[in-house]
């Protein structure tokens, strides 16, 4: 692998949803990846902290309360000023809200800087599976 | 068999004498500390007020010194809430003095920095294991090419810590490798540091200060910080009770806390750095003669004389201030000046013990209200303990202490309804000197001078 498989994992803003981090965090684990959990209600600036001190391949970021959007925009940018602009960036959860389809959603979370986005209900092998890749290429 | 115990302050030599066998005080002295050339003259005169047969049997000696700024140590890491933090807690853990910590890697200007503090030592962090190793190695390169005269412990990626040693090697006068600060993100581990910069200060330290002879001949051994803490750490494995060190002098203030720090209340969530189980802060800003101006721009007078027990105006108050920095008398001289060190003292400890206890903030979350704590929550500490010159010399030190625990804010997570232990024959340090070898003595040695405030029973 060209990238660091270490993963810095978190659920992000307010959201204390924790059930569905716990899993994502056993999930990369068994697929043998280093796993920094940070729990829930992550700032932007604890993330990119996490990974510039463990030299992250990437950052995962999950939003399910439906703020995802504000909570989530921004952080590329702060990826750049603290020096791992490359990194990669995936996000999950519930990124959906009100009538947009998830086609607007990923387009809109594509221009904020994100890699991959997920839409609800998506099997965390299915991510890991881009991770892989993504982190060998 | 009788043993002395030195403590070698900045303002006093304090010496005490016990007995190993049956374990007990037998005497206290102290003179005033000479300059860091001859530790040994104020020591000379402190022995004075025993008498030959006193000193008769005398087998051991143990002395540990914050004279001349103590131990101190530069602090770099990489991330301020990560690695920085992590090599910050591991030195004030180690009883040093932290004269400055840097993240990130060092310009020119640090560098500089650096070299006119002129540290007896520099902990050299950065990177988790595994992690970043670019920073430490530019930052070990940097240190060797500035060939500054300070040894350095390594304490940070275990992937790049034996090359930046290597960097260091013949560059700096000694570099030590040692277990990471924070092997993992927001896992602190200052253990393997604090042993690493106390064997250093045994073996290098001593020696570039030219305490050799006084390490020979007194067996220095620690700082006195470090010493206090031993004591607090005898305490909190033999009673099981959390507990809390206030320590007041003249330049600092410190504070030990001897507690886990997790939530007392449901529904919070924890945030924010890792912190130690034993953690040391030291306020450098909040002392009651050296640095009372300091403490003055951080604490209003008009909060000062609140404390007082009587009705005064600001002006007085700034008026001994002045008169203690121009005159640079120690001691108040009348009964108005002795209330004054009192009411300065209360917001010391306040403001000391605001900054070393956790907070709770409240946000808002589309859920509602909820609570985030960030640092130790000391809310159940069962007990605290007085001490340092500043205080135990005063009038009524758990007074004191009492009314400085009373927070204004119950967002802190501070002490609510401990007991008040008064350190009254000022003995911490002595029986830390103690703890390792001799516990047996230096638990006869707390029991003496332990005074439980409003009661006789310990
Ligand atoms: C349990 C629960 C709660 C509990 C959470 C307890 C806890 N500490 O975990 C409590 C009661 C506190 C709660 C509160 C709220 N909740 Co709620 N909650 C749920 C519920 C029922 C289950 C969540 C869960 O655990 N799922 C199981 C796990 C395994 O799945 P998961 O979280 O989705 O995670 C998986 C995937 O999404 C994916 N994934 C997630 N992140 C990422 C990231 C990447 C990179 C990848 C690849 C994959 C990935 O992998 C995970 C593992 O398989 C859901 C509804 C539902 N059935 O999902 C609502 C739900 C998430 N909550 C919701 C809401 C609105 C709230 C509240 C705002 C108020 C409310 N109405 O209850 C508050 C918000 C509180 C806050 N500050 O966060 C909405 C969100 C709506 C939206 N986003 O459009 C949901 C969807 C319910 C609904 N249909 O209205 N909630």
């Amino acid at each position: 692998m060209l990238r660091n498989n270490r993963v810095v994992l978190g659920v992000i803003g307010a959201d204390v949803h924790a059930v569905g981090n716990k899993i994502l965090e056993m999930v990369l684990k068994e697929a043998g990846f280093q796993v920094i959990n940070l729990g829930v209600m992550v700032s932007q600036e604890e993330f990119i902290n996490a990974a510039v001190e463990s030299d992250a391949g990437a950052i995962w970021v999950s939003s399910l309360y439906g703020h995802g959007e504000i909570d989530c925009r921004g952080l590329r940018e702060k990826c750049r000023e603290a020096g791992i602009g490359e990194i990669l960036l995936y996000v999950g959860g519930n990124l959906v809200v009100g009538k947009r389809t998830f086609d607007e959603v990923e387009k809109l979370f594509k221009e904020m800087g994100y890699d991959r986005i997920y839409p609800p209900g998506t099997l965390p092998e299915v991510a890991i599976a881009h991770l892989k890749e993504d982190l060998s290429s | 068999m009788k043993m002395l115990l030195i403590d070698f302050g900045s303002t006093y030599t304090k010496v005490a004498l016990v007995s190993l066998d049956p374990p007990g005080l037998l005497a206290t002295a102290q003179a005033p500390t000479t300059v860091e050339s001859d530790l040994m003259e104020g020591l000379e005169t402190a022995l004075e007020s025993f008498s030959t047969a006193q000193l008769n049997g005398v087998t051991a000696r143990r002395a540990c010194s914050s004279a001349a700024g103590g131990l101190r140590i530069v602090a770099v890491g990489l991330v301020p809430g990560l690695t920085v933090k992590a090599a910050r807690e591991a030195a004030l853990g180690a009883g040093a003095r932290v004269l400055s910590a840097y993240g990130y890697t060092l310009n020119q200007e640090e560098i500089d920095e650096i070299y006119n503090l002129k540290p007896d030592l520099l902990l050299l962090a950065g990177g988790t294991d595994g992690g970043n190793r670019q920073v430490i190695l530019e930052n070990a390169a940097r240190i060797a090419d500035a060939r500054l005269a300070v040894p350095v412990i390594v304490a940070g990626n275990k992937s790049a810590a034996y090359e930046a040693a290597s960097l260091l090697e013949g560059k700096v006068p000694r570099v030590v490798v040692t277990g990471n600060v924070m092997p993992e993100v927001n896992r602190l581990q200052v253990e393997p540091a604090r042993k690493a910069i106390r064997e250093l200060y045994l073996s290098e330290i001593t020696r570039a200060r030219g305490l050799e002879k006084i390490q020979q001949q007194v067996g220095l051994v620690m700082p006195t910080p470090l010493a206090v803490m031993q004591a607090g750490e005898l305490y909190w494995k033999d009673t099981g009770k959390e507990v809390i060190i206030v320590d007041l002098g003249g330049a600092t203030t410190d504070i030990h806390s001897f507690a886990d720090g997790r939530p007392r209340g449901g529904g919070r969530i924890v945030k924010g750095p890792p912190e130690p189980l034993v953690k040391r802060s030291v306020e450098g800003d909040l002392g009651l003669r050296v640095s009372l101006s300091a403490l003055l721009t951080v604490i209003p007078p008009e909060e000062v004389v609140k404390e007082l027990p009587f009705v005064a105006e600001t002006e007085e108050l700034l008026g001994y201030v002045r008169n203690i920095a121009s005159s640079r008398a120690l001691l108040p001289r009348n009964n108005r000046e002795r209330a004054y060190d009192g009411a300065i003292a209360v917001c010391a400890i306040r403001e000391a013990l605001r900054r070393h206890a956790g907070y709770l903030t409240e946000t808002y979350t589309p859920e509602g209200r909820l609570w985030v704590q960030e640092g130790k929550d000391l809310t159940g500490v069962a007990a605290v303990i007085a001490t340092g010159g500043a205080l135990i010399q005063g009038d009524n030190p758990g007074l004191v202490l009492k009314a400085g625990l009373a927070q204004k804010d119950p967002r802190v997570l501070s002490p609510r309804s401990p007991q008040i232990l008064i350190d009254r024959a000022y003995l911490l340090a002595t029986v830390g000197l103690l703890a390792e070898e001799w516990p047996e003595v230096a638990r006869a040695v707390l029991r003496e001078t332990l005074l439980p405030l409003g009661g006789i029973a310990g």
